[in-house]
């Protein structure tokens, strides 16, 4: 048994995502902690070139396959597998993200192995890893050992500074094959790019986002009116978007874009782990919902315990009379 | 279009959530259980296949507080039949959950044939895998996650599904059927029904029981929780408190400070 750290290195359309160096900065800790090679593990088709970027890791495990040139939770799993039953490390750090999703648990499932979901933190302790997972919603934390000599984790977004898990050093590279059964799967055919000819929210220096609180598409255009006055733009939870509220272009999160204005201003927003991965490193945010518990207030600068339509039209109002 | 779609109980987080004396659980005495979100637009996206396509959606859940509601109101919206697996002992993780829908789908002679598996994409409370691709590799089908819309294709042995990835990029898939997929969202919003339909759909229709499967890897759990919390609000927020006018003044006054007014 190897018994390192690996993090599968998430490449998306030629470039490695953030959550590849969070992943590196953390797992760099915990093999640390365990005194273990922290290896990264790099999936995909001509994109050797990117093992450069992976020196935080000890080494660098790569595989290059036609089959796994376009994102896909059974071929990656199908590999990792493979790699995991030769190899055998102790931990497989996969990302949470929307290029990722099933990867982890595809690979559990073939390995027998447990998976840790919805982690955010991780740790050693005395030998064995110890996870912090986040629950209902943002509003509960688990904490978990999981059972055996083999674990997945799925990682969520933010668990380190991205920064932290960068390095200059050029890693050795060791080059593994993999096959691919012959079965039925699922074919990307082509990219369907955001509409570009909306606002766009990521260049806003204000966003008023609603959530399902906003509860109607009549109190929407009220708080269009609001990010009028504070010279900005409306954006959205995924509960408006998906009930055609606002359009694609306006998602904050994990489908939707990152955004980091000078003030967010979330309205109605619960705060959910998908949410908050879109908006979190904004400079101000102010958050107004009617529920105390409500996990926004965790990241928020200032909180609102009110109902957010009795506070749009009065935020309006002393925005517009100070404007003058 | 022989559709399935899973259905799933998960405490209402609008509500105040409470840990169970063990320290280790949700309390469950106050929990109001509600479907799982992304549940409700599986079976809608079942609902408008059925629509377009003709054919049978099937709904299936584990028996859970308040699930007979949820599936009446499925009967009133279209669904042709409701199932509920019980006599389980209630605390199933995601993975053994997963593993009794497999043996479920597998053995139950008038599921077959079917063309395609709906479940949502994800639920709040997985703490221990999800259960599409747990599903579609137990039975050895194809497997797409976070769809929001699915067209079947002319041939009737594949559909187009839209998938989303990060940055409001999608994609659009070619899927060979029967397959099991992720709904993150259906193409329209979950229809609404009246409680008179769901009341009519009581009366007229049953749920079917089914008894919980003997599991070849005995469905044991492979994560211990050592606890459960709410998490230490970090003092991150300065709540605000006062009338609308007087915390208007005060975050006007902090824009202001701020350069943004
Ligand atoms: C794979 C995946 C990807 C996802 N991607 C995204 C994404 O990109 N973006 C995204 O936002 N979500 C995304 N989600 C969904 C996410 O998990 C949450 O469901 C969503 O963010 C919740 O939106 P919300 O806060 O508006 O609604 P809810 O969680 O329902 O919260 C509504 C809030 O409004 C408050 N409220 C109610 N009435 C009032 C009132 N009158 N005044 C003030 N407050 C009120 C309530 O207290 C509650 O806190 C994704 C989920 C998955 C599984
Ligand atoms: N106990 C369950 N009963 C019924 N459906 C479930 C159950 N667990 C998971 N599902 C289905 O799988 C979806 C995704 O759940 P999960 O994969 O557990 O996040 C749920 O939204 C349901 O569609």
């Amino acid at each position: 048994m190897s018994g390192n750290i690996w993090i599968v290195a998430e490449q998306w359309r030629g470039k490695l995502s953030e959550i590849t160096f969070e992943s590196l900065a953390l797992g760099r800790e915990v093999a640390d902690g365990l005194g273990v090679k922290l290896q990264a593990v790099l999936l995909g088709h001509d994109v050797q070139n990117l093992s450069t970027s992976l020196g935080m890791a000890d080494s660098v495990i790569y595989v290059d396959h036609t089959e796994l040139a376009d994102p896909g939770a059974s071929a990656q799993a199908s590999a990792l597998a493979q790699l995991v039953r030769q190899q055998k490390p102790r931990t497989v750090i996969v990302p949470l993200t929307n290029v990722s999703l099933g990867t982890g648990t595809l690979l559990g499932e073939q390995v027998g192995a447990p998976v840790v979901n919805f982690c955010k933190d991780l740790r050693a302790a005395d030998g064995h890893i110890v996870a912090d997972c986040v629950l209902y919603g943002g509003k509960i934390e688990a904490t978990v050992t999981p059972r055996g000599d083999l674990t997945v984790i799925g990682l969520w977004p933010g668990s380190r500074p991205p920064d932290k898990g960068r390095s200059d050093r050029n890693p050795p590279v060791e080059t593994q094959t993999v096959t691919f059964a012959d079965q039925p799967s699922v074919k990307l055919r082509s990219y369907i790019e955001p509409d570009a000819s909306d606002v766009d929210i990521t260049q806003q220096d204000v966003l008023v986002a609603v959530g399902r609180g906003i509860q109607s598409q009549e109190n929407v255009a009220l708080a269009e009116e609001l990010a009028a006055s504070l010279g900005g733009a409306v954006c959205g939870s995924r509960p408006v978007i998906d009930q055609g509220w606002l359009p694609l272009s306006r998602q904050v999160g994990k489908s939707g874009l990152n955004v980091k204005p000078k003030l967010y201003l979330a309205l109605g927003i619960s705060g959910a782990p998908e949410h908050l991965e879109g908006m979190k490193d904004a400079p101000l945010i102010v958050a107004v919902n009617s529920d105390p518990d409500a996990p926004i207030f965790n990241v928020a600068h200032y909180g609102v315990v009110a109902d957010a339509m009795d506070m749009i039209p009065t935020l309006k109002e002393t925005v517009l009379a100070l404007r003058g | 279009m022989n559709i399935l779609v899973l259905l799933r109980m998960v405490p209402d987080v609008v509500e105040e959530l409470e840990i169970a004396p063990d320290g280790r659980t949700l309390d469950t005495e106050y929990l109001r259980m509600i479907v799982n979100e992304s549940d409700d637009h599986a079976l809608e996206q079942a609902l408008i296949l059925k629509e377009r396509k003709g054919g049978k959606v099937t709904v299936l859940a584990l028996d859970a507080p308040d699930v007979d509601d949820v599936l009446f109101s499925a009967v009133a919206k279209g669904a042709d039949r409701v199932m509920k697996i019980e006599g389980g002992d209630g605390g199933v993780t995601t993975r053994a959950a997963a593993g009794m829908f497999a043996e479920i789908i597998r053995n139950e002679k008038d599921l077959q044939p079917f063309d395609i598996v709906l479940t949502g994409v994800q639920a709040i409370d997985d703490l221990d895998a999800l259960v599409a691709p747990i599903l579609s590799h137990r039975l050895g089908l194809p497997y797409l996650a976070i769809v929001t819309k699915v067209t079947p294709d002319a041939t009737g042995k594949s559909v187009t599904a839209i998938r989303e990835f990060a940055g409001g990029v999608r994609g659009e898939f070619d899927v060979p059927l029967p397959a099991v997929l992720g709904i993150q969202a259906a193409e329209k919003p979950p229809r609404y029904v009246p409680v008179a339909k769901v009341r009519a759909a009581m009366k007229t229709s049953k749920i079917e029981s089914i008894g919980v499967p003997t599991m070849a890897d005995g469905g044991q759990p492979l994560l211990d929780v050592s606890h459960m919390r709410k998490p230490v609000v970090s003092g991150h927020a300065q709540m605000l408190d006062g009338e609308p006018e007087d915390v208007s003044k005060k975050l006007a006054g902090i824009f202001t400070e701020r350069g943004l007014l």
